[in-house]
């Protein structure tokens, strides 16, 4: 047993806190903070400065331009980056596309789409979700026909994070409703320019413009964007999901929202006193500590054996259940602490360069849309009772 | 970062394990915990020749280990046998005994020749509240005590006691001979296989053990010890448990599937496991931190108890409920791992206590 980082892990997490201290800018770091919303052109800026430093696709194999890190040097960037309040890396292109591309495209299909989800040139989104396919993903129906060289698509696709500024999307499409559901299933890429793509805004219970919906109608789709072979799109996206686990428990953010969370109930009065003393707002903030202190072992106990060559299977949906929770467990306590000044809704007051008149303390004005915003950790990624059949199978083998 | 015990100390849990394995199994552990000791002198005596109980303490103190690990690998063998007998009261009390250079003491204990126990716990009287606090004095031909101790593991037949009394200047620690002049013991089984006592003493000789006043220090480290002892134990019997609910889940069946198949069940079946793994980690942490600074060191143990007492008890129910009434049954082993696990809760402090007192160590270093 030994829980130590070793000297060049240390020596490591050093380079990227100094990194960060230089090259986060204040801007960002502020507006991560204080809750306020990203701009698209935000979170370019911060990809490109990660991807001048090499950093951006760092679990990408190094001759498509990652890093060679190891799972722990991985960690241990994802937790300095959260505690840091950097912008989140969008996952899209760099995590879940790359990854399938790298395994299953066509030496075309890389050159031409890695280098360009590096430098920024093409935004993308993810297609999965159906308004009749969520936890059942395979029954999904949105149809490509194919007609000379090209797909013809038809459907609907819902759920798409940031679809709003996307110039593409990696789409799992229906080519067979022979056999199981799950072999009639391709991975196709389709531009958002082209004719008979839609997308209509949907707004989420905290009253952002995060997601969306995507319609399909006639679109044509050249037959080389499909990956791999036709009707094997299931096995990608399986291999889509099980891939980078290694943030999954969110274990950085969660100790920055901590830390927050500390330092609010040190300075918040509540009955007289600060609110860390009273006897049930510690008590509760104590759970959620222990808890997180386990989860951290928990993590680099299955990041150590991933190291060793062990792919997680029911442990990653141990990490996502119970990270998620903490992480949810955090914004109620947020909101908790804010009291009544959890109500007020200054919409405004959540981008950048507000300088209306703050109501209430200053760190009070998101933590309520937080909150509400925050319900979708248990319920995307698979949502944590999907999450516990994935145990159940691992364990009892039914 | 490395999670694995080790070579030498797989050795060592492997051959604690083979040997427990051998010779207390279920029906050597039903004659045990029925006989009047309540528990078997001749495994506490394999088991000294083993060199477990030298896991416990360091060699410059006489031992073959002492390292956290060492201690947290042998109580995890504990757990999986749920042996019984007084290996929380032997390292604790032994890690006074080294702390405070009584080094002979301890080499009888390591080789199993004296049996020692560790009382610090109040007696409670009839209306629930303490009664006949201990109390030394000295008069000049050294110290008397007089009081009482509570539910003192193994304390019939244990030839060094440790007790903690109060003293005009504060806390100390004494070492007193269970054959000495006023000792007086009603002993009992408990509810989950073994033995404790109520100790008496009535103007018992004694000797101090450290400096006068200074015992709470020591206390502390004793109890940080036993408490990640206790985490180290109560995973494995977590353990043990899950593996005999899922084998359950497996092949019993009703309404002609196996009971597995129902989602009600694989959700619970599920939460225990991912629990479990919290409480491994948990433990991992408090043995990590076994030799760091007191505030750091109790922090974990207190985060430790505070989480296998939690995950404790809702392993042992579920394991239970999940078997449905075969879970209810004596026979069952099962049973005696749910209670074992259950009463680890009652020992040193139960998961609120150890919430509270994390909550004031945290509130101190903030």
């Amino acid at each position: 047993m030994d829980l130590e980082f070793t000297e060049e892990e240390k020596a490591f997490r050093e380079e990227v806190r100094a990194f960060l201290k230089e090259k986060l800018p204040a801007r960002l770091s502020d507006k991560v903070r204080n809750g306020q919303n990203l701009r698209k052109e935000d979170m370019e800026e911060w990809h490109a400065i990660l991807n001048a430093r090499g950093w951006l696709a760092n679990h990408w194999p190094v001759e498509w331009g990652g890093t060679g890190w190891t799972v722990m040097q991985r960690a241990i960037f994802e937790e300095e980056v959260s505690k840091a309040h950097a912008p989140r890396i969008v996952p899209f292109g760099l995590s879940m596309l790359a990854p399938v591309l790298i395994k299953y495209g066509s030496e075309e299909q890389k050159k031409h789409y890695l280098p360009r989800i590096l430098d920024g040139t093409d935004w993308w989104c993810q297609g999965y979700s159906e308004p009749g396919a969520g936890s059942d993903l395979a029954s999904l129906k949105t149809q490509a026909v194919r007609d000379g060289d090209d797909y013809i698509v038809n459907g609907q696709k819902t759920w798409t994070t940031l679809g709003q500024y996307a110039d593409w999307i990696f789409c799992l499409v229906r080519t067979s409703n022979e056999g199981k559901k799950q072999e009639g299933i391709s991975f196709l890429l389709i531009d958002m320019k082209t004719p008979g793509i839609e997308v209509r805004p949907i707004k989420l219970l905290d009253g952002d413009h995060e997601v969306n919906e995507v319609f399909f109608t006639d679109v044509r789709v050249p037959v080389a964007n499909l990956v791999g072979e036709e009707n094997k799109g299931w096995t990608y996206a399986k291999y889509l999901l099980t891939y980078e686990r290694t943030n999954i428990a969110g274990v950085g953010a969660s100790i920055a929202a901590f830390e927050q969370l500390q330092q609010v109930a040190k300075t918040t009065m509540r009955n007289g006193g600060p609110l860390a003393e009273d006897p049930l707002f510690a008590a509760r903030m104590a759970k959620v500590e222990i808890d997180l202190e386990n989860m951290k072992t928990t993590n680099l106990r299955v990041l150590a054996a991933a190291g060793a060559g062990h792919a997680p299977t029911a442990e990653s949906s141990m990490l996502k259940i119970r990270g998620t929770e903490i992480r949810q467990a955090l914004t109620d306590l947020m909101r908790r602490a804010a009291g009544s000044y959890a109500q007020p809704w200054i919409h405004a007051a959540f981008e950048e360069g507000f300088n209306g008149e703050p109501v209430g303390p200053d760190w009070a004005a998101p933590v309520a849309s937080d909150y509400f915003n925050m319900r979708k950790l248990s319920i995307f990624g698979g949502s944590n009772e999907v999450q516990r059949e994935i145990i159940t199978k691992s364990i009892l083998e039914l | 970062m490395d999670f694995s015990l080790g070579e030498d100390r797989q050795m060592l849990v492997d051959s604690v394990g083979r040997y427990l394995a051998d010779t207390f199994d279920f029906s050597a552990r039903e004659k045990a915990i029925a006989s009047s000791e309540g528990w078997s002198r001749a495994m506490w005596n394999g088991l000294a020749e083993l060199g477990v109980i030298g896991a416990f303490f360091r060699e410059d103190a006489g031992g073959y280990g002492g390292s956290p690990f060492d201690i947290g690998a042998v109580f995890g063998e504990v757990g999986r046998a749920i042996a019984v007998g007084p290996f929380l009261e032997t390292l604790m009390a032994g890690r006074v005994l080294a702390a405070t250079g009584r080094s002979e003491e301890l080499a009888g204990v390591i080789s199993g020749e004296t049996r020692i126990t560790f009382a610090d716990t109040p007696m409670m009287g009839a209306n629930g509240s303490p009664v006949a606090p201990m109390h030394a004095a000295s008069n000049g031909d050294g110290w008397k005590l007089s009081g009482g101790k509570g539910v003192v593991g193994y304390v019939a037949g244990a030839e060094l006691i440790v007790v903690s009394a109060q003293t005009d200047t504060g806390t100390s620690l004494f070492l007193v001979r269970g054959d000495a002049a006023g000792v007086s013991i009603r002993d009992y089984p408990l509810v989950d296989g073994g033995a404790a006592g109520e100790l008496t003493l009535a103007d018992t000789p004694a000797e101090l053990l450290g400096s006068d006043g200074e015992g709470q220090a020591l206390i502390d480290d004793a109890t940080a010890a036993g408490l990640t002892a206790l985490s180290w134990e109560a995973v494995a019997i977590m353990d043990v448990l899950r593996a005999q609910t899922i084998e359950y889940l497996r092949t019993r069946k009703q309404f002609g599937i196996p009971i597995g198949k129902f989602q009600a069940l694989q959700h619970r079946m599920a939460t225990v496991a991912l629990e479990i793994e919290q409480a491994r980690s948990a433990a991992i942490n408090a043995a990590a931190a076994l030799d760091k600074a007191p505030n750091v060191r109790d922090a974990a143990a207190s985060a430790a108890k505070y989480t296998i007492g939690t995950v404790g008890k809702l392993t042992a129910e579920e394991a239970i409920q999940l078997h449905g009434g075969i879970g209810m049954t004596w026979e069952l082993p099962l049973s005696h791992y749910a209670k074992r696990l259950t009463m680890i809760g009652h020992l040193l402090g139960d998961e609120d206590e150890h919430l509270s007192r994390y909550i004031a160590l945290r509130q101190a270093a903030a």
